[in-house]
């Protein structure tokens, strides 16, 4: 029989305060298998890993049971402290009795009971713990982005900029994201473009960077440092190899749709780049609204085409491609105005969200920069703009704050009082969070120097009457309710995942939260990996950030790559569920169970095979399996057995 | 209970609202309604607005009310508010604006015409003069 040491955890008075860690050691030390029980105040600390190791030599241990807190907190801790004197750190196993024992429960008679119960258990389960060691998996330094905005971007060019190769995925026509579409940027007012664009011709330029606009993720394989990707080129009716971006074919173009770009504020032609400093500037044919497609006539665009390059017989196409790691930045969306019925559902003209806004303002967007109302084009001499709308309303719509309204509504309000000077801007707020440094500075000085009026309180309606629109409100630090008949409104509408994040999300397997961004492995200590290995986040997908912070985690993402990529080959857990190829039969029940991919029926052989690197060992297949040929290592039905039988044998 | 009042640039831009300003020199807007000075004031108790509102109906131009108040009258210009103001405010210049405003209307506290000629005779003539001046500023 093997010989098994037990160490008890005090954890202070964490476990001791509880469980009678006296009675335990007595109890254990007649049990069959241990010869030796030994506890100690902390046995994470120093001190109590050497004792540990100690009594591993002195001993001659063949296992340890380590009976403290939860192994996802200490396992790895002891499982290194093993194998630096020469144990295989599978054969270390940890009674959980903090968690599930000492921290539930107030009864120090049963407490103490239950303690015993489950390290005699875990006892039974180290008995026949097999010896394993880690499978290695090769790693494909390459690594694919998905999401071409400012997230993306950092990404790309940082990793491409370690060295590795980076394929950068978008699904409009050019990077650049939403953040092309801002006029200037807060707190410094500097212009987006003109602090975006050079970044965007990095990445055009970039030998390590293959950019695949137009384009998505259609399917995915694998596992991390091992993925099978296949990207959806969409058909582009332009031969972008062809095409020296001359825009004659734009000139041209007979037909006009809304411009996405300038949020439907301006029309762009059917044949169209999004703006002007577009990347790749090329442009693309829009099946929807093109003359051609429709009726079958015009094809005016490839009769002023000197270079042959439009192609109406274009399909879409798909590129196949093995990558390492996948960065997930797809950004956001703006919560639309006609889910608000209070403020016009989107009815009233001159009722916009903030980014349309933004193109108002942009020296680039419909009206050069003028502020102009949508409605007549007249100058706008009173504006009033709406923050938390929609967020922090978990009645009816987001409990969450959208972070970067309070900074943005901020910087229009001193924007539109820089262009109309005559102009008065007032702002309705519940709370103002300039976090951030120069956020605070910022805002003092719009109240200060621009004479932005701040009212605390929400606006209770919003409606039209002749050319004016009236606010109904209230000012709750003066304590009445204030009306204001303004020109024009803005809303800062909540910020929310892109359009078709989740499907994107049930592709690659990552979770969403309660509000649809992507989730994170741990809020604060791991905040941009997913909880699948390999896959990594960036930008608003995660949770609504400004630029600054985007830029800041967009770093960190391609460091975690980065990190990934400079090790020769992965370890992968051996807990894994193999096949006992004498007990198989292939009936294949395993295959259609295993969530993982990591099964396959071997129809020659009548067996089936297993993959050690998907497989995650959740034990679906051992379940699963009615000839036991499915065991899970280190958790076989016999170890499962024997630690019922010593919970059940008190 | 409370009444609704509408809100407009021509009232932030009104000759009074001038007037504040060019008497008493102070940028209210750079007011963020901390509130300290009303925390600080030692006579607050007896003021009918008190002084972070005085500030809050300058900002939106509601002079008309300010004037008709009781609060600069009761300010004892003892600047503390001014003192603990954390956006350099000058809240006691405010108060003394909102006085010379209502002096420089020059309408009549008294007439002394009005005056009973028997109680004229024995009023001090401090009592006169304060009144006075309180009116030909």
């Amino acid at each position: 029989m093997k010989r098994i040491g037990v160490f008890v955890c005090h954890c202070g008075i964490n476990i001791a305060a509880t469980v009678d860690i006296e009675s335990v050691v007595k109890d254990l030390e007649d049990y069959p298998g241990v010869v030796l029980v030994q506890d100690y105040k902390y046995m994470c600390s120093d001190p109590g890993q050497n004792i540990i190791k100690e009594k591993i030599k002195s001993e001659r241990l063949d296992g340890i049971v380590v009976a403290a807190c939860s192994p996802t907190l200490h396992e790895n801790t002891f499982r290194l402290t093993c194998k630096t004197v020469g144990m295989n750190p599978y054969s270390c196993e940890i009674a959980n009795i903090r968690e599930q024992c000492s921290w539930v429960h107030k009864n120090k008679d049963e407490a103490t009971l239950k303690a015993k119960l489950i390290i005699r258990s875990i006892v039974e389960k180290a008995l026949l713990d097999e010896e394993l060691e880690p499978v290695q998996v090769p790693v494909i330094r390459k690594a694919l982005v998905l999401g071409g905005g400012i997230a993306g971007i950092q990404a790309a060019l940082s990793i491409a900029n370690s060295g590795y190769e980076v394929i950068l995925v978008e699904k409009q026509s050019s990077i650049g994201g939403r953040m092309a579409q801002l006029s200037e940027t807060f707190p410094t007012l500097d212009c987006s473009q003109c602090i975006l664009t050079p970044k965007m011709v990095d990445v055009a330029q970039h030998e390590k960077i293959r950019l695949m606009t137009y384009s998505e993720l259609e399917d995915i394989s694998g596992f991390v440092g091992n993925f099978k990707v296949k990207i959806r080129q969409k058909a582009k009716y332009v031969d972008w190899d062809k095409c020296t971006g001359c825009g004659l074919c734009i000139e041209k173009c007979p037909k006009k749709a809304p411009s996405e770009f300038d949020q439907g504020l301006e029309k762009r032609k059917a044949v169209f780049t999004p703006f002007p400093q577009a990347v790749p500037n090329k442009p693309v044919i829009d099946h929807e609204n093109c003359t051609y497609f429709k009726t079958g006539k015009c094809q005016l665009c490839k009769i002023v085409c000197s270079f042959d390059a439009v192609d109406f017989d274009e399909t879409e196409t798909f590129v196949e491609e093995e990558v390492g790691a996948i960065v997930v930045a797809t950004g956001y969306d703006v919560y639309p105005v006609l889910n608000m019925d209070e403020y016009g559902s989107g009815k009233l003209p001159d009722v916009i969200d903030g980014l349309t806004f933004e193109r108002i303002l942009s020296s680039s967007g419909p009206t050069g920069g003028e502020v102009r109302r949508p409605s007549d084009g007249t100058v706008p001499k009173e504006i009033v703009f709406i923050k938390c709308v929609g967020s922090r309303d978990p009645e009816h719509h987001f409990p969450y704050c959208s972070k970067i309204c309070c900074m943005y509504t901020t910087k229009h309000a001193m924007l539109y009082k820089h262009r109309v000077h005559d102009g008065q801007p007032y702002i309705f707020y519940m709370d103002v969070r300039a976090g951030g440094k120069g956020y605070e500075e910022f805002y003092q000085r719009a109240q200060e120097e621009d004479n932005v009026i701040f009212l605390r309180g929400k606006v209770s309606k919003v409606y039209q009457d002749d050319d004016k629109v009236v606010v109904c409100g209230i000012d709750t630090i003066y304590g009445r309710n204030v009306e204001i008949r303004a020109d024009m409104v803005v809303l800062a509408m909540a910020i929310r995942p892109s359009k078709g994040v989740e499907e994107l999300t049930r592709l690659l397997k990552i979770a969403i939260d309660q509000n649809g961004f992507l989730t994170e492995a741990h809020p604060k200590l791991r905040p941009v990996e997913s909880l699948s290995a390999g896959i990594y986040l960036a930008g608003c997908a995660q949770a609504p950030k400004d630029i600054p912070d985007t830029v800041a985690q967009a770093s960190a993402t391609a460091s975690m790559v980065s990190n990934l990529f400079s090790q020769e080959y992965l370890l992968h857990d051996p807990l894994i569920t193999g096949v006992n190829e004498d007990l198989c039969s292939g009936c294949g029940v395993c295959v259609s169970v295993c969530p993982y991919d990591a099964r396959k029926l071997n129809k020659e052989e009548g067996i089936v095979e297993v993959n050690e690197v998907l497989c995650e060992g959740c034990g679906s297949c051992s379940a699963a399996c009615p000839s036991g040929a499915a065991q899970q290592k280190n958790f076989t039905d016999t170890q499962l057995s024997n630690m019922v039988k010593a919970i059940l044998s008190e | 209970m409370t009444k609704k009042k509408a809100i407009s640039s021509r009232k932030l831009t009104s000759e009074d609202a001038d007037q504040l300003h060019d008497i008493s020199g102070v940028n209210v807007y750079a007011c963020y309604q901390c509130g300290n000075c009303s925390a600080s004031c030692p006579a607050v108790e007896f003021m009918d607005i008190p002084p972070h509102l005085v500030i809050r109906l300058a900002q939106l131009g509601f002079i008309d009310e300010l004037i008709e108040a009781e609060t600069p009258w009761i300010c004892a210009a003892c600047i503390t508010c001014t003192v603990k103001c954390p956006r350099g405010v000058d809240i006691a210049k405010v108060m003394e604006g909102l006085r010379q405003i209502v002096l420089r209307r020059d309408f009549e506290h008294i007439n002394i015409r009005e005056i009973d000629k028997k109680l004229r005779e024995k009023l001090p003539q401090i009592a006169l003069i304060g009144n006075f001046r309180k009116t030909i500023l």
